[in-house]
């Protein structure tokens, strides 16, 4: 799966996100359970915001010297009998993986979470070069057998799916014969989980943070999952994307706690794996060989820009928890696997305007993203700016608000057809008015009013009310 | 232990520089941070207050928390296996056990009673990971741990697996009381000396933090995914 996770148009998807209503209401109390559990372990720790700020600090330390904490990192995972490989593209990120896999002749690989490699479509190149991939987290677990349905939230990816799906995927895919309860369904996984961590040749991982003074990767997870993809295995490829990374595990430990408040409203995750290098010689589990593969495919453009901040994120999906966009069209109508406010920031400038120009738009401004981010990136500022490229420099402004553009450049610059355009609004919109508000409206309005209505134009225009207050009217 | 291989560096890192408008950077003093929050957290608690730390936020990570002494802990140990209906254990091969009186005190005294005693040893190899996948539960002491989030931290060796703390469904730890400290901040410290006093830091460094759980189904709690499912600490007095 690639970063691109629909050909449809955004607003179709938008039309099947708002119509589908166990997800919307499935979004909404995830929305705010998480929210809850997040102002919990912020307000708990009673100084939050200093908390943030030295997130922030740190997060612009690393990336301004992101050139030398790599190297850095990439020396000591060699001294410690790693390999360390620069993938600039996607494409060279997966040839060396896929030959490192062939040359292990491995046939079976198990993977534990990790959106960098859904980003750059990992998943495909191994099997095309005949391996079988499993998914190992209990989420990716359920959309992978589910014929590879798309994550649509980046810490609960199979969030728009309820628990009698589960079942029936189970039963279709794997002879499942029990009920849906969740536990059942999970000791399910676990039990055909387990034999296949057992058998695998290669372990496949994310990367929460490295940390540069070690050449140590750590993994942040609930289940476990990531526990057993390395040790068990022989061999250990680890993937990150390339600003994954902090200095000392000083600075893990303030993100890493970050990480874990702001997703889950957990101190900390039950389990989180420091990592470093392949196992010692006498150890008897973990890995006999270490790869890291450290991925460019597109940040490195964004580095030195107005957007160098996106990169600061460390995928704790807090925006995504408070966006009301979000809470109406679900993760899936971002048509990325990054969706909400981040995905809205970050998808436009590693896909490009082309695919991803309405992202940006898919915002109220709210800046309740803003105000949630452990990190402080300042997101809503980012649309907007987003948004000012895709009008001024691109162009590319979307049809209906290009056509509304116009038609008030056109109306402002003359006073008789401004007066007759508001004078005429009413009986216009009058065929779409229903109890003062438009709910199907016609042309560039049916985007907006495809998902809330719209207030009808006031039979009584301003000036005229005002007109006739100054007469001493009502 | 050889050297690893280091493919595409230099073009990599001369784009990230040149990208960032400057020279490649080969040396870098990391600033002082203008706020240290960390440090507040439980600053001034005294070792019996982080137990009561500890044992509150026991509760919220569903883990059953017991504090005895060393006199009492084989007693203690065995209540839990009757709880969990354990008939075999693993564990690590570690002195703790000897200083704890665990050795005479449980782990010979299983042996005779003919319950399956696992206890790790690098010559076995691979076996220690199949007798792992057996057991009914999985024994470590904790090598730090931190009161404010209820984590055991645990670093691996030839002698201390991986596998004990992971692969059975059931799992104990240890917790001697010196070893308490506020929170991951302490731990981490520690590390950040080892790596900078230039002694090799352990291949795995695990922060456990109860039994193994999942919300991705509907968002429920689920306690027990892959890891563990159930989970005991035993905070024993060692001074």
């Amino acid at each position: 799966m690639a970063m691109k996770i629909s050909d449809e148009k955004f607003f179709e998807r938008v039309d099947k996100g708002v119509n589908n209503t166990f997800m919307r209401n499935a979004v909404v109390s995830a929305q705010e359970r998480m929210q809850g559990k997040r102002l919990a372990a912020a307000e708990e720790l009673g100084n939050w915001e200093e908390w943030r700020k030295l997130g922030e600090e740190i997060r612009t330390h690393t990336l301004q010297n992101l050139d030398y904490y790599l190297e850095q990192l990439s020396e000591n995972v060699k001294k410690r009998g790693g390999h360390v490989f620069f993938a600039s593209t996607k494409e060279e990120a997966n040839e060396y993986i896929t030959k490192v896999a062939k040359e292990k002749q491995a046939k079976k690989v198990v993977k534990s979470k990790s959106m960098v490699t859904e980003e750059i479509h990992l998943n495909s190149a191994l099997e095309k070069a005949g391996c079988e991939v499993i998914e190992t987290d209990l989420g990716e677990y359920i959309l992978q057998l589910d014929d590879h349905d798309p994550p649509s939230h980046i810490v609960v990816p199979a969030l728009h799916k309820n628990k009698e799906q589960i079942r029936d995927t189970f039963k279709e895919k794997r002879g499942y014969d029990k009920s849906e309860i969740p536990e059942e369904l999970a000791l399910f996984a676990r039990e055909q989980l387990r034999q296949e961590f057992l058998s695998a040749d290669l372990g496949i991982t994310g990367c929460n943070f490295a940390v540069a003074e070690s050449g140590s990767i750590s993994l942040v997870t609930n289940e476990g999952n990531a526990g057993l993809v390395t040790a068990l295995p022989k061999t250990q490829i680890t993937v990150m994307g390339m600003e994954r990374i902090v200095p000392t595990w000083e600075e893990l430990d303030i993100l890493v706690s970050l990480l874990c408040r702001s997703s889950v409203g957990q101190k900390l995750t039950s389990y989180i794996t420091g990592l470093t290098g392949p196992k010692d010689e006498d150890d008897v589990d973990g890995p006999e060989e270490f790869h890291l593969v450290i991925v460019d495919n597109g940040r490195s453009n964004i580095l030195g820009t107005e957007f160098q901040s996106a990169l600061h994120c460390i995928r704790c999906a807090a925006c995504v928890n408070v966006c009301p966009v979000y809470r109406h069209i679900g993760g899936h109508s971002y048509g990325s696997i990054y969706a909400g406010p981040i995905g809205a920031v970050l998808t436009p400038l590693l896909g490009g305007y082309e695919d991803y120009k309405e992202l940006p738009y898919a915002s109220s401004l709210c800046a309740a993203c803003t105000d949630a981010c452990p990190v402080k990136i300042p997101l809503h500022e980012l649309l907007i700016k987003h948004r000012r490229k895709i009008v001024e420099d691109e162009k590319k402004s979307p049809f209906g608000e290009k056509l509304a553009m116009k038609g008030y450049q056109l109306a402002a610059s003359s006073p008789s057809i401004y007066k007759a355009g508001t004078k005429s609004a009413s009986s216009v919109m009058a065929p779409f008015t229903q109890s003062n508000s438009i709910q199907k409206g016609p042309g560039p309005m049916k985007p907006w009013t495809d998902v809330r209505d719209f207030p009808a134009p006031n039979k009584e225009r301003f000036r005229d009310w005002y007109k006739k207050r100054e007469k001493g009217g009502e | 232990m050889a050297e690893g291989q280091i493919h595409n560096r230099d073009s990599f890192l001369s784009t990230v520089a040149a990208k960032l408008g400057r020279e490649r950077r080969t040396s870098v003093a990391k600033p002082q941070w203008t706020t240290t929050p960390q440090y507040d957290v439980l600053k001034d608690a005294t070792q019996d207050e982080l137990v009561e730390v500890l044992k509150k936020h026991c509760e919220v990570i569903h883990t059953q928390f017991i504090e005895t002494n060393t006199k009492e802990l084989p007693q203690k140990i065995r209540e839990v296996f009757k709880q969990y209906e354990v008939g075999s254990i693993v564990t690590w091969k570690d002195e703790r056990h000897k200083e704890f009186g665990l050795e005479e005190g449980l782990l010979d005294k299983l042996s005779e009673e003919k319950m399956d005693v696992h206890i790790w040893d690098p010559v076995l190899k691979e076996k220690n990971i199949e007798a792992a996948e057996k057991a009914d539960v999985g024994i470590t002491f904790s090598d730090i741990t931190l009161a404010e989030s209820g984590t055991v931290v645990l670093f691996s060796s030839e002698n201390k697996g991986r596998s004990v703390s992971l692969l059975p469904k059931t799992y104990i730890a240890i917790v001697p009381k010196s070893t308490l400290v506020p929170r991951m901040t302490q731990a981490t410290a520690y590390i950040n000396k080892q790596v900078q006093a230039g002694k090799s830091i352990s291949s795995c460094i695990d922060f456990i933090t109860g039994p193994s759980n999942s919300a991705d189904i509907e968002l429920n709690l689920i306690v027990g995914v892959h890891g563990p499912i159930k989970a005991t600490y035993i905070l024993v007095e060692d001074k």
